[in-house]
């Protein structure tokens, strides 16, 4: 059940979506640069490893 | 083991493989108790705790404001322990380590900063004052711009993790002048530390003391933001290891043609 903000509540709203937003977006970022890299290398890896 | 030797232990993770072998294997607790934290301690601050006599429902915005200025400040103090460690040690994996952190400063200024301009309009009826907290606060994010935009300038990643770490060391006064600022200079709009503080918490004294009803879903979103800071470092210091791998496959790859 949603609490009553008041006057406030597009202050509140705001602050916890503008927050909740840059937090997800960094996540998000993190992650998928991580699993490109991790590609890349194995990929790498593998070429090296076959070409000796 | 003596504590000289637990010491001498650390050094182990600046091998990389034993590094990315660690933590991968803790990482998944970080992770999940940063998470359940964050959720946790936001619905209970969000949807259990009462409006403030004064400052109403906006003081729902103290679960993300505080922790985010915490991270922000200690995540360059993290950042300055490892460029010293670089420095002194020349650990590839500390320097790395550092640059992992700054985004991570970087998104954590900007909600300290964003949270507290849209807090500050109606409680103080401006976004915005050259307050020294906030102004502190504004060179520090600056700071971290700087010091991303440095490692990426400079190809030879030995001088940047140098120079970055210079740039740190110079950067360490904004960092801890945005905890100190409102104690150095008594003025401007930013209230004095009303959480980390020894006498608020216990209860000595009254003035400006968070209460309890504030306190304990903050403490659990203070602590979930350290936990989601460690996940986040670990888990982009292992993806800049490897991009460092990389970069020196491919140098080999065409060395051998």
């Amino acid at each position: 059940m949603m609490p009553d903000l008041g006057k406030y509540a597009d202050t509140v709203l705001w602050s916890y979506a503008a927050s909740i937003g840059l937090l997800a977006l960094l996540i998000v970022f993190s992650i998928a640069r991580g699993r490109k890299i991790r590609a890349e290398m194995e990929k790498v890896e593998q070429r090296m490893t076959r070409n000796g | 083991m003596s504590i000289a030797a637990k010491a001498n232990a650390l050094w182990e993770y600046a091998n990389p493989r034993k590094f990315l072998a660690t933590s991968e294997r803790v990482m998944p607790f970080f992770w999940v108790s940063s998470l359940a934290c964050i959720v946790v301690g936001l619905v209970w601050g969000f949807f259990f705790t009462p409006d403030d006599y004064k400052q109403g429902s906006t003081v729902k915005i103290i679960y993300l404001h505080v922790p985010a200025a915490l991270m922000a400040i200690n995540c360059w103090l993290m950042m300055l322990a490892t460029s010293l460690v670089w420095l002194v040690r020349r650990h590839h994996v500390s320097a790395l380590a550092a640059r992992a952190a700054a985004p991570v400063g970087i998104v954590m200024t900007l909600i300290a900063l964003a949270t507290g301009a849209i807090w500050g309009q109606p409680m103080w009826g401006t976004w915005w004052a050259w307050d020294p907290r906030l102004t502190s606060f504004l060179i520090l994010f600056l700071f971290y711009l700087g010091y991303v935009a440095l490692w990426e300038a400079i190809e030879d990643p030995d001088t940047a993790a140098d120079l970055t770490s210079v740039l740190c060391l110079v950067g360490s006064v904004f960092a801890i002048l945005s905890r100190y600022a409102v104690n150095f200079w008594n003025q401007g709009l930013h209230q004095g530390a009303s959480v980390m503080r020894a006498a608020a918490v216990t209860g000595a004294d009254t003035e400006e003391k968070v209460s309890n009803i504030y306190f304990y879903p903050l403490l659990l979103c203070i602590i979930g933001f350290v936990l989601l800071f460690i996940a986040l470092v670990l888990y982009r210091t292992g993806t800049e290891i490897r991009a460092r791998r990389v970069k020196a496959l491919l140098a080999r790859e065409r060395v051998n043609g």
